[in-house]
């Protein structure tokens, strides 16, 4: 046997380790100042650019494919070579992904301020990004599967499963979820419209979670920890059985994000009970990861990097049996739309992925670059400080869901809704102000751990290359097969790809394909008609100003929401929705039977200064939308791609759509006139009117002539 | 207000989640009979791989 001498590459490590570290920064720099922003919607500064609806996406955008991002990509390109014994495929596949994940960045946070979204939660990003993600992506597998097949270790470690699954399922997610029809450059339509692009997005959503935040991440779990702790993993059994279920049910619970929604009851059905059983899966995983530990909790009381870990990988645990828990349909029924939601996020967010990633960093820093960690100290207050800002964020967040989800439900003995939406609203800022407080702990904590990895780096001297040496696996398996070598070797990362992708796709077909073939069946409303071009565009301003962020348009079918709302939502309201808009909280109130609610000039005055109509509101002004005239550029465009899906206006109708809006502007602005709102009808806020005063109101016109037959 | 739920008019839709159940515990009995029965060597070698044990041998 001959032993090959080889070195790890550890330069881009630390280029992503870098950028873990800045855009972690960023990222919850951002989710501060939008969390100060929901009871001072004053720093909003009048601005679009820096409105809660459009920073809240990049806070998230940001967290995600940025810090968790370039996180997933440091401990991969660390552990991957260590763990096959050969250096990365190529140097260059790797600078070309790292500049592209960091191109991409820049791009999306550019974008996303500017306004360009698909509207689409954590899938924001326009379709040229998108094209690009894909093929960054592509760069990514690229080099982890050219690395795995020159590998010097015959099996796979748990871990690469892990990293192979993650590769492959975003990989079907992202396109799935971005089909889209282009209309500009910037905008562009979903190809899927109302109830089936819900389920595709929370499929989507759900698995991104799943496969982005969740297995890349345990697959780091299964390597730092047993490293850090310098033993094997608890059971490499459970392991097995850890990733094969847990990759197979996660795909299902995409539907747990809609229930009592207009998704049929047996995609919702479905979608609690996968949920409910990944729960074994997960907490195998947990309880595989702490009982690696046995018997050495005395270091782990020393260590930090242990520390980091345990508590992430405890959040873990936390977030995998709340997150079974909530999808039981009464569990749904007190916690959607409410800040509970946003708890359960932080904790995994925060906990998991936040206290794994900065362990690995404490782990990563010192050793490549030869020294110890420049302070104990200040990484053990990193340590207490981001763990006291968890539990300052997440407990009022917890307080303050059970708290509006009991006053939204609230009835006076009379049988009338004891409480306006707004009183719901002006309790909860304590709890703002209190989580805000929590986030900006966690924040210092991580300046505090950029110091210390600094200073660290300044006092050691980083080693780029480093040696090692493996046997080469060539000639052990020559005399077993006919065939070459190589091809036994490669088919096995490949295979495993192969099943994993598979078994990712039985729960995604059997979930949203009966829901596609039977678009053809479904009895629309023959009310429901298509938007006409003003509330198109008033439609479009409403997904560019990213109202769905604090919004919903579904009304549930419970008493208090039909009360409080009107009628409940049905599928077929948005079959001309592209995309749908349902929202997943409401810090403001359900908008799905909004129009007539109130007269235009409400909402033009609402608009330019929402506290005047709605006094105590923490909705930031859109004085623009009063100041800036509409963009008509692209309705022609639009119009067209909508017919391209599908929306019946009648041929030829892009041509004249034009003078159909006009006509309608015109009669806003008469409207506005009346009550005293002199404005030109040529104002982006005339078609948010529009909009907004359609919204909802398509079914009440069958009951108007369902009574008129009687 | 006439309004027909999506996909009611499928015939026996209730067979999609026996199906699933059913896929899903075939699968996961495969794994875990895979699991218990992986040969121990095979498990204490993959095991130990982070750990980069010198010199392993590579059965």
């Amino acid at each position: 046997m001959e032993l090959e001498k080889f070195k790890y590459d550890n330069q881009i490590v630390k280029m992503f380790s870098i950028a873990t570290v800045v855009w972690g920064l960023v990222g919850m720099l951002v989710g501060v100042i939008a969390a100060i922003q929901m009871y001072v919607p004053a720093l909003s500064f009048d601005l679009p650019y820096t409105s809660f609806g459009r920073l809240r996406p990049l806070h998230t955008n940001a967290v995600i494919f940025a810090f968790v991002g370039n996180g997933i990509f440091m401990g991969v390109y660390y552990s991957l070579q260590r763990l096959v014994k050969a250096r990365m495929f190529s140097d260059m596949l790797g600078k070309i992904h790292f500049w592209g994940w960091q191109l991409i960045i820049v791009l999306a946070a550019v974008s996303l301020l500017m306004g360009y979204t698909t509207g689409k939660e954590y899938a924001e990003l326009e379709w040229p990004i998108d094209i690009l993600i894909t093929l960054v992506w592509v760069v990514f597998g690229w080099n982890m599967f050219g690395t795995i097949i020159k590998r010097r270790e015959r099996h796979l470690y748990v871990a690469i499963w892990f990293y192979i699954a993650t590769f492959v399922t975003v990989a079907m997610l992202h396109i799935t979820n971005s089909m889209e029809i282009p209309v500009s450059l910037t905008k562009s339509y979903s190809w899927y419209a109302g109830v089936q692009d819900a389920l595709v997005q929370w499929w989507y959503g759900h698995n991104a979670v799943a496969f982005f935040l969740t297995t890349p991440y345990l697959g780091l779990m299964y390597y730092f920890i047993p490293k850090a702790a310098n033993r094997p993993v608890y059971s490499y059994r459970l392991s097995i059985i850890h990733f094969w279920s847990l990759i197979f049910l996660y795909i299902w619970a995409g539907p747990h994000h809609l229930l009592y929604t207009a998704v049929p009851d047996w995609a919702q059905s479905l979608g609690v009970v996968f949920s409910v059983m990944l729960i074994a899966p997960s907490w195998g995983g947990m309880i595989n990861g702490l009982l690696t530990l046995r018997g050495a909790w005395d270091k782990v009381r020393e260590d930090v990097v242990l520390k980091f870990m345990v508590v992430a990988v405890t959040a873990y645990g936390m977030a995998t049996f709340e997150g079974p828990m909530l999808s039981l349909k009464n569990v749904s029924a007190i916690a959607h739309y409410t800040d509970w939601i946003v708890a359960h996020v932080h904790v995994g967010a925060l906990g998991w992925n936040g206290f794994l990633t900065f362990g690995i960093l404490y782990f990563l820093i010192p050793k490549m670059y030869r020294t110890k960690l420049y302070s104990q100290k200040l990484a053990n207050t990193h340590f207490w400080i981001g763990t006291l800002g968890i539990l300052l964020y997440a407990v009022p967040m917890y307080w303050a869901g059970f708290m509006q989800s009991s006053m939204w439900k609230d009835f006076t003995p009379e049988g009338q809704l004891k409480w306006q939406f707004l009183d719901t609203v002006t309790k909860m800022i304590p709890f703002y102000a209190a989580r805000s407080i929590g986030g900006t702990l966690y924040l210092i904590g991580a300046i505090i751990m950029a110091f210390n990895l600094y200073k660290t780096a300044k006092a050691g001297s980083f080693l780029a290359d480093e040696d090692a040496e493996a046997m080469a696996l060539t000639k052990n398996y020559q005399g077993h097969s006919t065939d070459h070598w190589h091809r036994w070797i490669e088919r096995k990362p490949i295979q495993l790809m192969i099943v994993s992708l598979v078994v990712v796709i039985i729960g995604g077909v059997i979930e949203i394909v009966p829901t596609f073939l039977i678009k053809s069946n479904i009895p629309t409303i023959a009310s429901v008609k298509p938007y006409t071009p003003l509330e198109l565009e008033g439609r479009d301003i409403y997904i560019r100003e990213g109202c769905y962020v604090c919004h919903s348009q579904m009304i549930r079918p419970f008493r208090h929401e039909t009360a409080r709302y009107g009628e409940y939502s049905k599928a077929g309201e948005f079959v001309y929705d592209h995309p749908f808009q349902w929202g997943s909280k409401r810090t403001g109130p359900d908008l799905a039977r909004e129009g007539g609610k109130y007269p235009d000039s409400w909402h033009y005055n609402h608009m330019l200064e929402p506290n005047s109509m709605s006094p105590g509101s923490i909705m930031p002004t859109y004085s623009w939308l009063l100041d800036d005239d509409l963009d008509l550029s692209t309705l022609k465009s639009k119009i067209k791609a909508m017919q391209t899906l599908g929306v019946p206006y009648p041929v030829g109708y892009a041509d004249i759509a034009e003078a159909d809006l006009n006509k309608q502007a015109e009669i806003i602005a008469a409207n506005l006139k009346k009550d005293g709102i002199e404005t030109s009808p040529k104002k982006e806020i005339i078609a948010m009117i529009a909009y907004l005063q359609r919204m909802g109101t398509d079914i009440k016109k069958t009951a108007v002539a369902d009574t008129l037959k009687k | 207000m006439k309004f027909i739920n999506y996909l009611e008019t499928i015939a026996g839709v209730s067979i999609y989640p026996l199906i699933s159940l059913i896929m899903f515990f075939v699968f996961f009995a495969a794994v875990t009979f895979y699991a218990i029965k992986a040969d121990k060597k095979y498990i204490d070698r993959a095991k130990n791989i982070p750990l980069e044990l010198p010199n392993q041998s590579q059965d």
